[in-house]
């Protein structure tokens, strides 16, 4: 962080000297973890869409719903249960980045502030750390839709 | 009695009477549980909040340094308290239990210093005969505050600290001779320091310096060097924090045995337990300082020790901004009465 702001040459000696005694982050053996742990997460979710599949009568384009629900539902339980946090502690990005980390971004927050009652606790934080996952993920879909029906008016694809 | 520029000396030797330590089921697990009086395996101590559930800490170690006296709420003249919640409301709303008249502390995981030099000052110089003070914190109350909620799976980075659960409550008042207590000194007061850090995961690192500079300003002031203390030792550096002070106190000429320098945040947990680079917390350095140091000193594994709690005094606002972390230490001196 270093020379982005300024620092007097003092602040920049004694971030030199702390960066010494600074444990990194194990990059190679979190991102490792988060693979493995990832992809086991995607293979269960893979699983539940087969069974949906073979079970019921969906098909490869309509599993996508019923298999989000379940993973979100699991993710729930695993979240109240106080198991999510330790997964994600070891995995990190591995358990962050499918839904089910989505799921228990907006569940942790909802359990947080229970004690601040249903409207303004519950209802007023439970997309706190979620809702810029949101707000940024719809804006991005706009602007790839906006492009592609553009496309599809001026390019004739 | 002022010497040199921030530290007082305590000629009348203010003597600590009496102490309650309380401390949630981690701490229950880790390595000083011995030296709590009392210990919860729940972390909401039968509360529906766990910002009540600090305000029951605190409550609790009053009455345990209390009943310990064998004193009333009405003996005392003044409280000192604080602690990290926003408007310090743990304190406040156990000093309207404890309708003790009351000042209220903000120096982040440094409040439990601040408290005991002002209430040795008011002692020393005949403002009250007998004085509380003490410091709380909660895990998941101060998570939910300053980080994420508890049960979000974000990954803590190695330089992460883990905030105590627990409170410690000293009585401090007028030297009795011949009291095998311990008695309060010196005590130097800390200037706000910020060497420009931001991250806040890694505390240690930008609160180091603070400690430093009230540590090296103790020696000049007092005009005493290092082997005056057994140990030297700071409220929550953890791992980082305390191998960057050990570089820093060598640096300025400061000849500190090894072994000497010591962190409360280093000495409460299990190696085995998964708080990262240590523990932190205005709890930290009460709970270590009340209840594990206050008994080695009794039994005579130190004759002198020097604390000095650190406090990195950020918002969850001002980290936000990207604003920098400013660090602030003050230090205590204590040792046996004889």
């Amino acid at each position: 962080m270093a020379g982005k702001k300024n620092t007097t040459p003092e602040q920049q000696q004694y971030q030199q000297l702390q960066q010494k005694h600074e444990k990194k982050r194990p990059v190679l053996k979190n991102c490792i973890k988060a693979f493995f742990i990832g992809g086991l997460i995607c293979t269960i979710g893979q699983a539940i869409s087969y069974f949906y599949i073979y079970f019921f009568n969906f098909t490869e384009q309509s599993v996508g719903n019923p298999t989000v629900a379940t993973m979100v539902f699991l993710s729930m339980l695993l979240t109240g249960f106080g198991v999510y946090d330790r997964l994600g502690q070891f995995a990190g990005a591995g358990s962050a980045v499918p839904v089910t980390g989505f799921g228990n971004a907006v569940i942790s927050a909802a359990i947080e502030h229970r004690t601040e009652g249903f409207v303004l606790g519950v209802g007023g934080n439970m997309f706190k750390l979620a809702g810029s996952v949101l707000l940024f993920g719809v804006f991005a879909a706009f602007v790839v839709a906006l492009i592609k029906t553009l496309l599809g008016i001026w390019g004739g694809i | 009695m002022l010497k040199g520029q921030q530290s007082w000396v305590f000629t009348n030797r203010p003597m600590i009477t009496s102490t309650g330590v309380t401390g949630g089921p981690f701490e229950a697990n880790g390595n000083l549980a011995e030296d709590f009086d009392r210990l919860y395996e729940d972390l909401w101590l039968e509360q529906d909040s766990y910002e009540k559930a600090q305000r029951v800490l605190l409550e609790d170690a009053i009455d345990i340094a209390l009943k310990k006296a064998n004193l009333n709420k009405e003996q005392i003249d003044f409280l000192f308290a604080g602690d990290l919640i926003n408007q310090i409301t743990p304190s406040s709303f156990a000093a309207r239990t404890a309708q003790i008249p009351y000042f209220g502390l903000f120096g982040a995981c440094s409040t439990s210093m601040e408290g005991l030099a002002l209430a040795s000052f008011v002692i020393n110089n005949q403002g009250a005969k007998k004085v509380l003070t003490g410091a709380s914190s909660h895990n998941a109350a101060t998570e939910k505050q300053f980080r994420y909620p508890t049960e979000y799976g974000g990954q803590k980075p190695p330089t992460a600290q883990w905030t105590v659960t627990g409170a410690g409550v000293a009585l401090v008042q007028e030297n009795q001779p011949g009291q095998k207590n311990p008695v309060i000194t010196s005590a130097t007061i800390g200037k706000v320091v910020d060497m420009g850090l931001s991250d806040p995961f890694n505390m240690g690192g930008a609160m180091a310096p603070a400690a430093a500079d009230t540590i090296t300003a103790h020696f000049r002031d007092l005009e005493i060097d290092p082997s005056h203390y057994d140990l030297i030792i700071t409220g929550d550096l953890g791992r980082i924090g305390h191998d960057t002070l050990a570089e820093l106190l060598k640096k300025s000429g400061l000849n500190i045995q090894k072994g000497q320098l010591a962190d409360c945040g280093l000495l409460i947990y299990k190696e085995d337990q998964p708080v990262q680079a240590g523990a932190s917390g205005a709890g930290c350095s009460a709970t270590v300082l009340y209840g594990h140091l206050l008994n080695q000193l009794k039994q005579g594994k130190y004759k002198r020790i020097l604390l000095a709690a650190t406090g990195a005094l950020l918002s969850p606002l001002s980290f936000q901004q990207k604003e920098s972390i400013p660090c602030i230490a003050h230090a205590v001196a204590i040792e046996m009465n004889n």
